[in-house]
């Protein structure tokens, strides 16, 4: 307040200077800002990712998280201030869970015709995938609530959360460890199922795609879709059929142990 | 309006999911049990015109809906910095057996001409590689 007593001269720049940060303060203190620029982070990243035609390595997601990451370090701003306007995203994870009950319907045939192998495979892959977690960390000596927080990393995030809490894990980095596996799945997926010699028949798109979502989940799943309808379908599937075996197997696991 | 019927239908399965959930101290988190809810209810053409109708939206948009909790990484950042490489060789090395055990599981299981082609064959070799799978 003293500082209007000084010379009207004030430099025009700096008025404009000290409401650009007043504004902003205000600004970045609402809602809004989280959800706005969630939003349009991941817009132009997946504007870049289409224009350079979905090369792996721009996935959207995790560029969208480092740009954003860094920003708010850079920016200072608390993650909670951020989660006020991105929870509105985040929330929408819930109906999308129920939402995969539309991939499953639509695909009942299928799943009737080979109910065993898409269960077994399920059940095996996301076994394998949980367990070989949280071994290989446990034995490299990381503590054991981050090591148990390995185990729901092949659950679609909001599901592994939950899982996670029960085991005696930390649902944030259950979460994390989920879309770090979803964007390892994504990545390297195209690379695997050529070395194992996958092809592009209709099986071959349908073990591909059920691969992709039983260890990488909705971000496998968005990248099976990219790649071909038939992938996608099952990668949805196997992401549905993961939430629902993995929910039930990793309780009962721990339970026993 | 569709939508919006639709997405009050998931809404409300959701909610019968946490309920019941609640209500019988399931581990099962609410979604998945609104999951299973729903899926028998798809048969009805009313309930199935109206959610596909979001689904189709919250389904391919399913990636961004990670992005608030991926960023919250930098709450952790600390207890990740001293352990960063043991759990990225965790996550690489599971992932990559995932994908690969998941794949040999299907080619065992389900075999190119599994109509009638093949019989007892595949039943014992899908078998052996079952137990190998969780072994």
């Amino acid at each position: 307040m003293g500082r209007v007593a000084r010379p009207m001269l004030r430099l025009k720049a700096g008025v404009a200077m000290a409401e650009f940060v007043e504004l902003w303060t205000y600004l970045s203190a609402t809602p809004l800002f989280g959800l706005t620029a969630t939003l349009l982070v991941y817009v132009i990243g997946l504007a870049v990712y289409q224009r350079y035609d979905q090369t792996p390595w721009l996935n959207p997601v995790l560029w969208s998280i480092v740009v954003l990451g860094t920003a708010l370090w850079w920016l200072d701003i608390p993650y909670q201030r951020y989660f006020a306007g991105a929870q509105f995203i985040h929330f929408l994870l819930g109906p999308a869970v129920v939402s995969l009950a539309l991939p499953l319907w639509q695909r009942r045939a299928e799943l009737k015709r080979h109910a065993v192998a898409l269960t077994l495979a399920a059940l095996g892959g996301g076994a394998v995938s949980a367990l070989s977690a949280f071994a290989l960390a446990w034995w490299l000596g990381v503590p054991e609530a981050v090591a148990l927080s390995l185990i729901p990393k092949s659950v679609t995030a909001p599901v592994a959360m939950g899982l996670a809490d029960g085991i005696g894990g930390i649902a944030e980095l259950a979460a994390i460890f989920a879309v770090l596996s979803g964007l390892i799945g994504a990545l390297l997926a195209r690379t695997v199922f050529r070395v194992m010699g996958e092809g592009t028949s209709r099986l071959a798109w349908m073990r591909r795609g059920y691969a992709l979502g039983t260890v990488s989940h909705g971000i496998g799943a968005a990248r099976a879709l990219q790649v071909s309808h038939q992938a996608g379908a099952y990668a949805g599937l196997a992401l549905a059929a993961q939430a629902v075996l993995a929910s039930i197997w990793i309780p009962l696991l721990l339970d026993w142990w | 309006m569709s939508a919006l019927i639709g997405f009050t239908l998931l809404l409300l399965y959701q909610v019968a999911g946490e309920a019941i959930a609640r209500l019988f101290a399931l581990e099962l988190p609410g979604p998945v049990i609104g999951l299973m809810l729903l899926w028998p209810s798809l048969a009805i053409a009313w309930v199935r015109q109206h959610v596909s109708e979001v689904a189709g939206f919250l389904l391919s948009n399913l990636s961004l809906l990670f992005i608030p909790v991926g960023v919250g990484v930098i709450l952790h950042l600390e207890l990740l910095s001293t352990i960063w490489w043991q759990v990225s060789l965790a996550l690489l090395v599971s992932t990559l057996l995932g994908l690969m055990t998941t794949v040999w599981l299907l080619r065992w299981l389900i075999r190119p001409s599994e109509d009638e082609a093949i019989g007892s064959g595949g039943a014992a070799d899908a078998k052996a590689q079952g137990g190998r799978g969780h072994g």
